[in-house]
């Protein structure tokens, strides 16, 4: 197999020979240039030229370039036909280029300003959602919403039966934990069995509803954020607007509706599987008797820690259900903005949970709840 | 001496599990020619691409490419075999997330020992080449349907394949974009001399660049056609060929 050669034969004319394979040492145009600087009349010519690549009309279209920017011009068209043709195509794309321009550098002036823009129009957004699901459920209430019946049954069965497996599971081992620790510090005081009181207002109050909270932005916000956002790049939302099918009656209302009502149900299960937890440590390594964790657990938990609880799930519910739908409902148009989409759902929703609870943490303490 | 038939299908059956789609497929797409499956919508004809680009195994018969029986093959050397390929997707399968440079770069840096420069120069070549010089910083997003088409034939292209697949090439496009892309198909066929194989049911491409054409009937699961399309209108007695090839009216 020749190899690959560009080399001036006479005055005016480089030859091309050999097999000029991208796997194979070759001339660059560099290389070519350095030996002979552009010329008027100077020309390509082919003999006994083999395979050939892409590495060959990039190389020539480089030195026809070279030559143009020094002022001449490099005739190419005793070449055979099918490059002739190919450096013909790209020379002729190469007029009408269209250069993306890098946008202009910013100033920290400029960046603190398009922030604020940025901050103030997701705001905006988040205020507008909020506004329109709000009309949505008051349509709701006066029997004018298009929500099917059958996709808010579907949403409940996923948002509450499917996610009891993995809510008896965390549950379970959080009331175990949550003994455990407790456990040493209350052996050193001879108060065991006050790990009932521990595990009982933890969980009702606080620890329950934070974990079924967490799990569900895990969970099903995200899967909200995915849902809607492939259903925007698919072009399914817009298939909607221009229907007149408003997507916050027929898509966000049957989810967010089914979040808010089984937040609070997950949550009472998870307190009472998480009392069971508890309950195996107080017998285990405890040695304590069912009936005394027990009669200890309901002495002092109080029905107002069960409310408490109730609230934050229900306002926990509310969050992850504006989070999913409202990140799946901005989401772009292109693969990518689905996975930052699920991303920003489940980021948002630790952010607002985290937010809520404090508050309702602080207003339960001040109101000695 | 002609160049041996890049591509021999042999009694191909494609299925679905037990759902058989096509069965009994055999034909040769020629070395240089445009090798045109055409059919009804539904009728298996991007199910039949699915396994000529290896995407999918058919459930009996031998696929030759390049000579070799594709599905005999270890994963490696179908992995060589389908370098040799190119292929436009549908909605060209464009990464969103790169820019159109380096979707095009992005199998030269896997498979080429090329230098950062050298492959820059292949990209912007290959833009060139598809009228898309300048666009290379761009995302796919930021293009609109015709030029993401040629941005992907530009990366199908990167590695100089010897057969190009395309699947429905004009869809979505309108008709002068659609032309426009044919007339380039064909331009780059005959300077490239490569092989063609274009899954479509537009009968403007059909009649513009095919040589070669098969038609799927999903109504007896088989092919019941091979040949010329112009002449396959001319000669044909199988009426639903007649009546698909014939729907855009009579062609002289």
């Amino acid at each position: 197999m020749p190899p690959a050669t560009a080399q001036f034969q006479a005055p005016n004319q480089l030859l091309v020979c050999g097999d000029w394979l991208r796997n194979q040492p070759r001339p660059s145009a560099s290389q070519i240039l350095e030996n002979h600087p552009p010329q008027a009349g100077d020309c390509l010519v082919a003999s006994e030229l083999g395979q050939w690549d892409s590495t060959l009309p990039i190389t020539l279209l480089e030195l026809i370039l070279a030559y143009r920017k020094a002022g001449f011009d490099l005739d190419y068209r005793q070449l055979p036909e099918g490059l002739v043709k190919l450096l013909n195509l790209s020379l002729d794309s190469r007029r009408n280029t269209s250069q993306k321009q890098p946008p202009p550098p910013l100033t920290l002036l400029n960046q603190a300003g398009y922030f604020g823009i940025h901050v103030s129009e997701i705001l905006f957004r988040i205020v507008d959602f909020v506004g329109e699901l709000t009309l949505a459920i008051a349509r709701m209430f006066i029997g004018q919403s298009r929500m099917r019946l059958a996709d808010w049954l579907e949403k409940l069965v996923v948002c509450g039966p499917r996610a009891l497996p993995i809510i008896s599971l965390i549950s379970f081992l959080m009331g175990v934990i949550l003994a455990f620790i407790g456990a040493i510090p209350l052996k050193w005081f001879q108060a065991e069995m006050y790990v009932a009181s521990l595990v009982g207002i933890g969980m009702l109050r606080l620890m329950g509803p934070v974990m079924v909270g967490i799990v569900m932005a895990g969970r099903t916000s995200s899967a909200y954020a995915a849902e809607l956002g492939t259903m925007q790049v698919n072009e399914e939302l817009d298939a909607m607007r221009t229907l007149g099918i408003p997507a916050m009656d027929f898509l966000v209302l049957p989810r967010f509706l089914a979040m808010c009502l089984m937040m609070p149900m997950l949550g009472i299960f998870a307190d009472l599987i998480s009392i069971l937890g508890g309950l195996v440590v107080a017998v285990v390594y405890l040695h304590l008797s069912p009936l005394s964790y027990f009669s200890v657990l309901t002495q002092t938990t109080r029905v107002s820690d069960l409310l408490v609880g109730l609230f934050t799930c229900a306002v926990l519910g509310i969050l992850d259900g504006i989070c999913g739908c409202y990140q799946g409902l901005n989401c772009g148009r292109d693969a990518e903005s689905v996975g930052r989409a699920t991303t920003s759902a489940v980021i948002s929703c630790i952010v607002c949970i985290v937010i809520a609870v404090s508050l309702i943490t602080v207003l339960s303490v001040v109101l000695k709840i | 001496m002609p160049s041996p038939a890049p591509i021999v299908a042999s009694n191909l059956t494609l299925a679905y599990d037990d759902r058989v789609i096509m069965r009994d497929l055999s034909f040769q797409v020629e070395a240089g020619s445009v090798f045109i499956i055409m059919g009804p919508s539904g009728c298996g004809k991007s199910t039949l691409l699915r396994h000529l680009i290896g995407l999918q195994e058919p459930a009996s018969g031998t696929y030759q490419l390049f000579g070799k029986d594709f599905w005999k093959q270890t994963p490696d050397e179908q992995a060589q075999l389908m370098k040799r390929v190119g292929i436009l997707y549908q909605r060209c399968g464009l990464w969103s997330s790169m820019t159109i440079a380096q979707n095009i770069a992005l199998p030269l840096q896997q498979y080429t020992t090329l230098s950062q420069r050298e492959i820059q120069a292949l990209c912007e070549y290959k833009l060139s080449l598809v009228g898309l010089g300048g666009y290379g910083n761009f995302y796919p997003s930021e293009l609109s349907g015709g030029m993401q088409k040629r941005a992907g034939l530009a990366r199908a292209m990167a590695l100089d394949p010897e057969i190009l697949f395309f699947d429905e090439p004009s869809s979505g496009l309108d008709p002068v974009s659609a032309n426009r892309l044919d007339e380039l198909m064909l331009q780059l066929q005959k300077s490239l001399n490569s092989t063609l194989v274009v899954v479509t049911h537009d009968l403007d491409s059909i009649f513009t660049i095919g040589t070669t054409a098969i038609f799927l009937d999903p109504a007896t699961k088989s092919m019941t056609a091979q040949g010329n399309p112009r002449e396959l209108l001319r000669s044909t007695e199988d009426p639903s060929l007649r009546e698909f090839l014939s729907r855009g009216g009579i062609r002289k």
